[in-house]
């Protein structure tokens, strides 16, 4: 083949030795801007090699001279937003939580860190837009349990609702007047009745009036004589338009045949106070929240903190 | 095979190196309107970043700024915002529609007069000229061996240059922020990374577009000439050597020493002489041809000379160029100019800026978009109503903070109330303080009796306090939850 070889007269150029039937194919050179761009991407491959993870081992790639991995890049930015954010912490720590409404800026704050927060820990139950469902309760709404304003949330979320293990949480334990056999399923009926009477859901009857005698037996003690509720126990209002379980006759016939036993966790033991507090003012923000109590304010102030003013309505 | 010589044709290059342009200086009555246009649109280009406006405290005091980081565009007495962009694009839809009319009324005047391209080449060319001689002197200096004066003229030449091209790219930052604070930073080396970048990529442009590419910008790379070339008919103005009057061409003494037998061109080639693009205007209208007329003026003082009346080189229509060499009148200027063409481009041109002159005197300055809460939808309350949520953007558009009042109306005995009230306190309004030219937000809670219908359309309406003519509404849906138990 070679000795076929032979220069092209009219390029100059020589011919790569291959004939077939009488074409013949010139051995033109690589252009020289191709060749270099060759050569640079492969010095430039050579050096990505040492300086960057390249090569696949048994367990892992090499690590590369610089160090570089893209875990460790998000590690680093996660680090740097929270770097970010440690100063908004502190401050939400370190301030009373009833000065946090008079501080709108850090309000904002809290709340738009509450809502974050929210969506990692508490939607499982109470829902992406916090409206629960049955047996979870909407937060949404102007109904509390154990209280709506700022300081009742967050000893809510702090001590959790009936964490056996926990002495401060949240506990109360309706009887269940069925199973235990402390009332006949008829006077469960007329029971049904009479909460439906109280709620505007059915109008009054004769089984509404024989529940009524049955109430005042049996739940007034936690209900209140007026059935609205008492806030202490988590015994929640029953004249109004809110139940947590529901106020049709089958579920109202089975909160009071077994009960119910509702439980959040106690987020103290699991996230920090910032976390909590952000919680609480995100909770707080949905549009339910309530303005702290003025006699509740100061005597809590009187008996937890000596720091901050002497309270002055203390002997009104 | 064949002779090498023969397949390698110089004719059938398919690369053709620039033949270098020396354009030689010319003085007459298209040179001086082309100092002025020039003095005027340099003057425009540098002057406008400068120039103060008062917006009061809470807007930049620049009569002519385009914020970007702050996304906003002031231009005098109007402020458009980036929703407001359609100004912006009718803006450039007038000066499209504009050039077409100039140029099927007058022709290429945008590109020998008012181009950037035009007007650098030709500011790069004077300075060529003042320190590298004129056309003779600049062929001797480029064929000349380089040497210690060479090397000395060229690096005095490009250093000019340099300086032109710095402070052209240099001025143009300043449309992009406030220009005393900007030329303070700039020069102290503060400013951002963007306004150096800025700079240092339209000096560069700048000198090679003014110094080297020059015409072949107009000839290779620019799409104004093809779209022009569209836009012209035989009614539209043109440079053009009327060959029909001088040809044959003949020198003076030719012409003496045989009379009748040459045309008016004396052949002394000064209107290639003095064409920017390096032309020959002699051979018919052509694409390098950017209509600057100066080879008018170079003729006419040759005519002048040599006792022949003027214009045999002229801008004419090709219309008139054939009724000329027919021997008849031209048709009269008015009929020329208003045409159905012309005309139709001006309506068009017009209408388009009454619309816009009458959208942005009739625009108010404030606007609300309220989104309803989609999770959840409703929430029913203990009382038995309903409570909704949405969250209402604000557009405060004028340069002073302003209370605004947010009212419903269509929803019966509803309550309207903010993040910031309580439902004890509702009412029918709200009111929220939005701070200067900038957008505020709010969350609306509206609370309506229980029963009623499932989805029920009401509206909100901002008004601001100082000025209760403008007002903007959006129209809601207030849902309820199904009725069941
Ligand atoms: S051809 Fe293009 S670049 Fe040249 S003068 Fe005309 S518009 Fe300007
Ligand atoms: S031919 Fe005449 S009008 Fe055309 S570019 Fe040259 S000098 Fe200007």
């Amino acid at each position: 083949m070679v000795d076929k070889q032979r220069v092209d007269e009219a390029t100059g150029t020589k011919t790569v030795g291959h004939e077939w039937d009488g074409i013949e194919e010139l051995d033109t050179p690589m252009p020289r801007w191709w060749l270099w761009t060759l050569y640079a991407t492969i010095i430039w491959a050579l050096v990505y090699v040492i300086l960057y993870p390249a090569w696949p081992m048994l367990n892992s790639a090499t690590e590369g001279v610089l160090g570089w991995s893209s875990r460790g890049e998000y590690q680093k930015a996660v680090d740097a937003r929270e770097a970010e954010l440690e100063p908004i912490r502190q401050a939400l720590v370190s301030t009373d939580i009833h000065d946090l409404p008079k501080n709108t800026a850090l309000l904002n704050e809290a709340i738009q860190g509450g809502r974050s927060a929210f969506k990692v820990h508490c939607v499982q139950c109470h829902g992406a837009g916090a409206a629960g469902s049955k047996g979870y309760p909407n937060l949404n709404d102007d109904e509390w349990l154990w209280g709506g304003d700022m300081e009742a949330i967050e000893y809510t979320l702090i001590h959790g609702i009936r964490n056996p293990d926990h002495d401060e949480t949240r506990f109360s334990q309706m009887p269940a007047f069925g199973r235990d056999g402390i009332l006949q399923p008829n006077e469960i009926q007329d029971l049904v009745s009479h909460v439906r009477v109280l709620s505007n859901r059915e109008q009054p009857s004769a089984s509404a009036t024989r529940g009524a005698a049955l109430f005042e037996i049996n739940c007034t003690i936690c209900h209140g004589n007026d059935a609205k509720g008492d806030r202490m126990q988590g015994a929640p209002n029953l004249t109004d338009a809110i139940n947590l379980y529901g106020l049709d006759r089958a579920s109202l016939t089975e909160t009071i045949t077994n009960s119910r036993y509702g439980v959040m966790p106690r987020w103290g033991q699991r996230l920090d106070a910032a976390t909590i507090r952000m919680l609480t003012a995100y909770v707080h923000s949905l549009g339910g929240g309530e303005a702290a109590p003025v006699e509740d304010a100061s005597a809590e102030q009187a008996a937890a903190t000596s720091e901050g003013e002497t309270p002055s309505d203390e002997q009104s | 095979m064949s002779n090498p010589e023969e397949i390698l044709d110089p004719e059938l290059k398919l690369y053709e190196k620039r033949k270098g342009v020396y354009p030689k200086a010319v003085d007459g009555t298209f040179r001086k309107l082309k100092w002025a246009i020039m003095a005027v649109t340099l003057g425009i280009y540098y002057i406008t970043p400068w120039i103060r406006w008062d917006r009061g405290p809470y807007a930049p005091d620049q009569a002519v700024l385009v914020d970007l980081a702050n996304r906003r565009f002031f231009m005098f007495g109007i402020e458009i915002w980036p929703h407001e962009f359609y100004y912006v694009a009718g803006m450039l839809v007038m000066a499209g529609i504009g050039l077409f009319l100039v140029t099927s009324a007058v022709g290429r005047a945008w590109c020998g007069y008012s181009c950037p391209q035009t007007v650098w080449t030709d500011l790069f060319q004077h300075i060529e000229r003042a320190i590298d001689g004129d056309r003779n002197a600049q062929f001797r200096l480029q064929d000349a061996p380089w040497g210690l004066k060479k090397i000395a003229k060229r690096l005095s030449k490009w250093t000019v240059w340099l300086l032109v091209a710095m402070a052209t790219g240099g001025a143009w930052i300043f449309y992009f922020a406030d220009a005393p604070t900007l030329a303070r930073e700039f020069f102290t080396g503060e400013a951002a990374f963007v306004a150096y970048a800025t700079v240092g990529v339209l000096t560069a442009t700048t000198f090679i577009f003014g110094g080297f590419m020059r015409e072949q910008v107009c000839v290779y790379m620019c799409p104004w000439p093809r779209i022009q070339a569209a836009m012209m008919d035989e009614k539209s103005l043109t440079v053009t050597y009327k060959d029909w009057r001088g040809e044959p061409r003949g020198s003076v003494k030719k012409a003496e020493a045989q009379p009748g037998s040459f045309g008016d061109c004396i052949d002394c080639n000064q209107c290639v002489a003095v064409c920017p693009t390096g032309i020959d205007i002699r051979e018919g209208p052509q694409i390098g041809c950017i209509t600057c007329a100066l080879c008018i003026d170079a003729c006419d003082k040759v005519m002048d000379q040599v006792g022949r009346p003027r214009g045999l080189i002229d801008y004419v229509t090709s219309e008139d160029a054939e009724l000329e060499k027919a021997g008849q009148a031209h048709t009269p200027v008015l009929k020329t100019l208003f045409r159905p063409r012309t005309i139709l481009y001006f309506s068009v041109w017009g209408a388009i800026g009454m619309a816009m002159l009458f959208a942005v005197g009739n625009r108010t300055r404030i606007d609300i978009s309220a989104n309803h809460d989609r999770n959840p939808l409703y929430v029913q309350l203990a009382d038995g109503d309903v409570r909704n949520a949405y969250t209402a953007n604000l557009r405060n558009m004028e340069n002073r903070p302003r209370t605004m009042e947010i009212s419903m109306s269509g929803l019966g005995q509803a309550v309207l109330w903010s993040s910031e009230g309580a439902r004890e306190t509702a009412g029918q309004t709200v009111t929220v303080k939005v701070p200067a030219d900038s957008v505020g937000r709010v969350r609306l809670f509206v609370a309506a009796p229980g029963a009623g219908p499932q989805r029920e359309e009401f509206s909100f309406t901002v008004q601001a306090e100082d000025d209760r003519t403008a007002q903007d509404t959006h129209d809601v849906f207030f849902e309820r939850p199904e009725r069941a138990e």
